[in-house]
């Protein structure tokens, strides 16, 4: 069985539908990658996974739990934590205190204290500036608080959605290998971005989404050599 | 000068007040986005259900009238605190995804049915706290005699505003309650249960709220039904003089507000005490929307 699996997920913004019957799969210690143009459904996809958005119709399973009616705060203490889009880091808030609420789920302080260690060592620019407010660091580095972040919670499928917009192509190479990191460690990890090649490269599969649709679904490398999605997504 | 320092020390025992009032306004502002227009009249009930506790079961009679307005003002805290939530649970939570206009009537529905009730129970009358469970020691100090109850709502206050600030700046619950006056949605991925962050600010605003009701009664011995009305204006206008949704805003816009109005009662004229309130709160929205500390601006309401 899958760790996660959604089955014809439909979602509703009002009376607009904009995922039409989602199905897509990820399985334990993968790094499985969405692919898309603005507006496809992407960031929807994983809000509904994460309980911020509700479907209207499907199934959501994790680990054989149903997710479709359960609140979001209690999907995070089922081991789904989300770097969502726009990073949406607790400005006036220290880096510090931004990590210490990743872990609001988890009530073993010891455990939470060796995996902030753990979180400075991959980014340590975060410990560097431990003290400083949130809102005033840049934007790789408000990039890496909320990875940070929602590794504080110690999940088992990390969602994180387009952790690379807007970073320098150093940072950008940086972030990936950071995520390559994470899933070595054991953390299945389903990446929505917009850099499509560089996520191809680090993901085994990919899923890739169109007005709500899934058209496409297939191993990385395939994709990564289909004309189709070269042109599409690959800029030729 | 001594009446400059007997009205500053007026002046921060009813900003004290005030400042306990505003942060009813403000967190549940930070938290909802919204001003609970009723706040006013839950500061109202506390005056009365303190006045009744105190009279009706005889508490001074048996434990004397220290401990008795102590346990009083626990238990009004209490109360208040739960008429707070009971008010959340009813008035608000069912409106959650409805808009903000038709919380905002509800909160003005909240707010006159809960002055009516009290109207009906006690009646339109003014009522007079027993006057021996005021304090009447005077302490001398710096060569001022400083009513010794002034000092006690002063350091009441005070050491409410720091131990609520204790709490929201040092413990994980008040972390909590700071991200979800940020970001509700960021704070849900976090693992934070919104509707209960929400419920526990109905419980310690009304409860503040109560228990400073209580405070007026004492400290001026009288109360009447409309007292939520002019309190909770002067505690709104002191939370948008911190900064609306900041919570050491609500202490110094209060604590500001009540050294203004006592300074300009005692130097410019006691008639125009209550528009200083006013004149402060357009002040503030002309020369600085966003109030002291306040880094949002505070014409979304
Ligand atoms: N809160 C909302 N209310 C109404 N419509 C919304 C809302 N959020 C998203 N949408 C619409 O849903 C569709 C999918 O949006 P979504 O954010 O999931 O796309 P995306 O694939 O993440 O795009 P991008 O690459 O730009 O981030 C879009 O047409 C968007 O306009
Ligand atoms: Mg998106």
């Amino acid at each position: 069985m899958s760790l996660l699996q959604l089955s014809h997920v439909h979602v509703c913004y009002g009376s607009v539908e904009v995922l039409h019957g989602i199905d897509l799969n990820v399985e334990e210690g993968e790094i499985v990658t969405i692919l898309g143009a603005n507006g496809a459904g992407k960031s929807t996809t994983l809000l509904s996974i994460s309980g911020l958005v509700r479907p209207c119709e499907g199934e959501i399973l994790f680990d054989g739990h149903n997710l479709l009616r359960m609140p979001s705060h209690k999907v995070v203490g089922l081991g789904i934590a989300q770097s969502p889009e726009g990073r949406r880091v607790f400005g006036v808030m220290s880096v510090l205190e931004n990590l210490r609420l990743g872990a609001f789920c988890i009530h073993d302080r010891p455990r939470s204290e060796r995996t902030l260690e753990w979180i400075f060592d991959l980014f340590p620019r975060l410990r560097e500036r431990k003290e400083q407010l949130a809102g005033t660091l840049s934007g790789g580095e408000q990039q890496m608080l909320s990875i940070g972040r929602a590794l504080m919670a110690e999940p088992r499928l990390l969602l994180l959605d387009e952790p690379s917009l807007g970073l320098a192509p150093l940072l950008v190479r940086s972030i990936f290998d950071t995520i390559r990191a994470i899933n070595a460690r054991g953390v299945t990890v389903l990446l929505v971005e917009q850099n499509a090649r560089a996520a191809l490269r680090l993901a085994s599969r990919g899923y890739v989404l169109e007005v709500g649709h899934v058209v496409r679904e297939d191993v990385a490398t395939t994709l990564l050599a289909d004309p189709g999605v070269r042109k599409a997504y690959l800029g030729g | 000068m001594e009446q400059f320092f007997q009205q500053l020390l007026n002046g921060l025992a009813v900003g004290g007040i005030y400042a306990l009032v505003a942060l009813g306004y403000t967190m549940v502002y930070g938290v909802m986005k919204l001003i609970n227009f009723a706040h006013g009249d839950i500061f109202t009930i506390g005056a009365y259900l303190g006045l009744s506790l105190l009279v009706s079961c005889n508490i001074a009679g048996l434990l004397g009238p220290m401990a008795a307005v102590l346990s009083v003002f626990v238990m009004v805290a209490l109360l208040t605190a739960l008429v707070g939530y009971l008010l959340e649970r009813v008035a608000y939570r069912p409106l959650r995804n409805a808009g903000r206009l038709s919380a905002v009537v509800s909160a003005l529905g909240a707010s006159i049915f809960f002055q009516n009730a009290v109207m009906l129970i006690y009646g339109a009358r003014f009522y007079v706290y027993p006057d021996f469970l005021r304090p009447n020691f005077t302490v001398h100090l710096w060569g001022l005699d400083i009513p010794g109850i002034r000092l006690l709502v002063i350091g009441a206050t005070v050491a409410l505003m720091l131990a609520l600030s204790a709490f929201i700046q040092r413990t994980r619950t008040g972390a909590a309650i700071r991200a979800v006056a940020i970001d509700p949605g960021a704070a849900q991925l976090m693992g934070i249960n919104v509707d209960r962050i929400i419920s526990l600010v109905f419980l310690i605003g009304p409860g503040l709220g109560g228990a400073a009701g209580l405070m007026v009664g004492i400290y001026y011995g009288q109360i009447d039904f409309t007292m939520g009305w002019s309190y909770g204006l002067k505690a709104f206008t002191a939370a948008i003089l911190g900064g609306i949704g900041n919570i050491p805003g609500a202490m110094l816009g209060g604590l500001l507000l009540g050294v203004i109005e006592a300074l300009a009662a005692g130097y410019v004229a006691m008639a125009w005490k209550d528009a200083i309130a006013f004149f402060v709160l357009i002040l503030i929205l002309i020369i600085r929307p966003t109030g002291i500390l306040g880094e949002r601006t505070a014409d979304k309401l």
